[in-house]
């Protein structure tokens, strides 16, 4: 039995009201690689950001090689022996790659015997690892891959035993990736122990000995990667929960009133996020596009909704197309019956230094029925809050109040009420009960099912899987970018992870 | 021969205008370089030209004037840290604050210390930094050009000249060779590679502003104990701006913030010298224009005519670990 590298012993972490890490228990021996696997928001990364002293834990004890220790600051980390590789790098760009290598850890005043040093150093890492890059070049001139190579070469330059990579090949080509996972299967022959965070089950399977599955900031469970399968991992990842079944009758599906062909996005970083997606939305019926985060829906949602730019593609709503690679504008679509509910209500949905009453106005405010010639109508803008409040249970109902002192679930219904209650011919919905308490996910399903049998057409974007099953007439999977597969509500949890974890259709039909 | 007196003349004051503008130039570099921006060059030029011309009067030292006019300089760059590194605030509010801070107070203690209306009683020879001069600068006063050059343009000016201009390759040195100068722009880069290293932001950051204080003491000592015997309100008149515009002109590189305060001084030596001669072809241009001259080019340089300047990437932004 090898001895554990790290133990962790009831970790507790939170930010404000949020509780990223519930009482985090992990064993991790040394000399293995030990996957990390969970949801985007699942706190893997708040986890292994206390580990490097990043972030300080609020209770719960560190051991490294069975020693109790106190993780201060990343100094205590290093000192510790933990090296770790951001996802996002922490590289300096106009910096060469040895004075990146050597920042933090020059070891006297004067830099020419330190980079000297280091660039020896870098020479047998080179050799024992394959890790090899020019030292004198630019940050900002390497290619992605390397970067990343850097940053391991910094973290083995300080003598780090255990290196924790931090979703690692979020933005690597599959070659890329590859190459890594050769050179962490050398850093573990070595005697090294790898720890690696991410979402995606193919890298788990690959390459991990043992894995942990965390979901909403709690450890679910740790398996040996060679008695598990990726269906018991996915369904660990994603979760099961007790069904809240809504009753619904069939759907009457009518015109086509949405219409995305061949839609391609790309994000800031260029990374293409959405694939060619090609799909349809008629009256009076619920899409729901089911996917483990970060595969391309919230960029999917975003492009047909107007706040971000498409690289190519098509998207008719009631026959006429929206302009999307010109500059986008989320009002005119507004104008012509899309609503839109964002993922994220507090940065994109609300203003939340806003009274309720501006906030269930916002972005409809040009309205007549809420100006009185120039003038807002604060009066009509008062008594249709008013309506709101009432119609959708808001609690408290003060429409004075300002919006932050609100629950998070009281925020949903805010902007539920102001999208839906403008009438839109097609609603996108996108995680519309994240973070909302049972109570009120009903109600909002209840919302949602009776735009659906009002003729409108709902596009609903969510991780919870659930829910997708639950409200969906037709499910897509979206798996890096493309739509995977289209299936009926009927269809096994079991069948939609493996599609969402990218099982190849035919393996996922056996 | 007469063109090469003119010619050295032109370049002495060239130097002698230069030399609060290069060590302003130099403060705002430290700071800058480790991304805290630094719109109060000027306030702390200012105060630091007050303390020490107050302190050199009371004291008949330039030397305790000089120390004076340091220690005020660097409380004043610990103020602007303690509002944008500490408590995160926005770095040119504070920056201006600083200013106006130092334009009020040094009116309102000069006339309460002094009763001259805000200025400080005019200095003595031991209250002031004299020229130096070279060894066998009068002997070789009348060699044609190369005597003449080293005795009317590198010879004779004060300590402070000399400072100045050594500064320039030491901070090169400091910025380039030193663990301290490999951190300092590394936080100006990106704190969180610094933090993540190990390295306090917060302190690192403290002590590029330190530096920045005792730069622009020593350039407004140079103002009040060198270029002239005591304090006049206003005396900086925007000396900390240009230096400024010198920095974006330099792109925060030692060296050429050196050619660039030059430049800078030099149109200004220029504009003082052409004033009221007729120029050749042009004919009589008006004192105004050529007093304007130096602010054009600085409209003009930054305007393009630079290429892209970028300046450090974290610059402006307070460091607030990621959530």
């Amino acid at each position: 039995m090898a001895e554990n590298a790290i133990e962790l012993i009831g970790i507790n972490k939170s930010f404000g009201a949020v509780r990223a890490n519930r009482d985090i228990a992990l064993e991790i021996p040394r000399g293995t690689i030990h996957g990390i696997i969970g949801e985007n928001g699942a706190g893997k990364s708040t986890l292994m950001s206390i580990l490097y002293g990043f972030y300080q834990a609020d209770s719960g004890e560190i051991r490294v090689n069975g020693k109790p220790t106190a993780i201060k600051t990343p100094n205590d980390a290093i000192a510790a022996g933990i090296g770790m590789v951001h996802q996002h790098f922490m590289l300096v760009e106009n910096f060469s790659v040895l004075e990146n290598v050597i920042l933090g850890a020059e070891g006297e005043a004067l830099l020419t015997k330190s980079i000297a040093k280091a660039r020896s150093e870098l020479r047998r890492l080179e050799k024992e690892y394959g890790l090899e890059v020019d030292p004198d070049a630019l940050i900002e001139e390497l290619p992605v891959g390397l970067q990343q190579r850097v940053e391991i070469l910094k973290a083995l330059y300080r003598g780090a035993e255990i290196l924790i990579l931090d979703e690692p090949t979020g933005v690597l080509t599959p070659a890329e990736a590859d190459h890594l996972f050769r050179i962490l299967e050398q850093l573990k022959e070595q005697g090294k122990t790898v720890v690696l965070i991410t979402h995606k089950l193919r890298e788990i399977m690959a390459i991990t000995d043992n894995v942990s599955v965390m979901r909403q900031g709690t450890m679910v469970a740790t398996r040996k990667t060679s008695e598990t399968t990726v269906e018991e991992l996915a369904e660990l990842m994603v979760g099961r929960r007790v069904l809240l079944r809504v009753e619904k009758g069939e759907a009457k599906p009518g015109a086509v009133k949405l219409a995305v062909k061949n839609l391609t996005v790309k994000d800031s970083r260029g990374v293409t996020m959405v694939d060619d997606v090609s799909f349809d939305i008629r009256a009076g019926e619920i899409v729901g596009i089911a996917g483990v985060a970060g595969n391309g829906q919230s960029e999917l949602m975003e492009a047909v909704s107007g706040i971000r730019k498409a690289v190519s593609g098509t998207v008719m709503l009631d026959g006429t197309p929206i302009d999307l690679t010109g500059q986008a504008d989320p009002g005119e679509l507004r104008d012509r019956g899309l609503a839109h509910v964002p993922e994220d209500r507090h940065h994109v949905g609300l203003v939340l230094a806003f009274d309720e009453s501006e906030n269930s106005i916002l972005g409809y405010h040009d309205k007549p029925q809420y100006l009185k010639g120039p003038f807002l109508n604060l009066e009509a803008i008062q008594k249709d809050a008013q309506d709101k409040i009432e119609k959708y249970d808001i609690r408290p109902a003060n429409p004075r109040l300002k919006t932050a002192n609100f629950s998070g679930g009281n925020q949903q219904k805010i902007v539920l009420a102001r999208e839906i209650e403008q009438d839109p011919g097609v609603l996108i919905v996108g995680q519309p009960t994240r973070g909302v308490d049972v109570g009120a996910i009903e109600f909002i399903h209840k919302r949602l099912i009776a735009m659906r049998d009002q003729g409108k057409a709902v596009l609903l974007i969510s991780v919870e899987l659930d829910e997708i099953r639950s409200l969906s007439d037709r499910i897509l999977v979206m798996f890096a970018g493309r739509v995977v597969g289209e299936r009926g509500p009927e269809t096994s949890e079991g069948e939609l992870g493996l599609l969402m974890a990218g099982v190849e259709h035919k393996e996922a039909a056996e | 021969m007469e063109f090469v007196d003119t010619l050295i003349n032109i370049l002495n004051s060239t130097i002698r205008v230069s030399v609060p503008l290069l060590l302003a130039c130099l403060a705002g570099l430290y700071s800058e370089r480790a991304g805290v921006f630094d719109i109060g060059l000027e306030g702390k030029m200012l105060a630091g030209a007050f303390a020490g011309a107050a302190a050199a009067a009371v004291f008949a030292s330039a030397w305790i004037g000089l120390l004076v006019a340091v220690l005020v300089s660097v409380g004043m760059a610990l103020i602007h840290g303690f509002a944008s590194i500490t408590h995160r605030g926005n770095q040119i509010v504070s920056g201006v604050a600083i200013n106006f801070i130092a334009a009020g107070s040094t009116i309102i203690l000069g006339q309460a210390w002094f009763q001259q209306g805000g200025r400080t009683p005019s200095l003595p020879p031991e209250g002031r930094f004299g020229a130096i001069h070279l060894p066998g600068a009068d002997a070789l006063r009348d060699v044609p050009i190369i005597g003449q050059l080293y005795s009317g343009l590198l010879s004779g000016h004060s300590l402070l000249t000399y400072v100045a201009f050594l500064a320039v390759p030491f901070t090169w040195w400091v910025l380039f060779r030193t663990r301290f100068g490999l951190r300092l722009r590394a936080v100006g880069e990106n704190p969180a590679a610094v933090d993540t290293a190990g390295i306090s932001v917060a302190w690192l950051r403290y002590r590029a502003v330190i530096c920045t204080g005792i730069l622009t003491g020593l350039a407004g000592s140079y103002m009040a104990l060198a270029q002239n015997a005591g304090f006049v309100k206003d005396m900086t008149a925007g000396r900390g701006y240009i230096a400024l515009a010198a920095l974006i002109f330099a792109k925060w590189k030692p060296v050429p913030a050196m050619f660039a305060c030059l430049l800078f001084g030099f149109l200004d030596a220029l504009s003082i010298r052409l004033q009221g001669s007729p120029l050749p072809v042009i004919g009589k241009v008006p004192v105004q224009l050529m007093q304007a001259l130096p602010y054009i080019l600085t409209v003009i340089l930054l305007a393009g005519f630079i290429g892209k300047a970028i300046p450090p990437r974290a610059g402006g932004v307070p460091y607030v670990k990621e959530r």
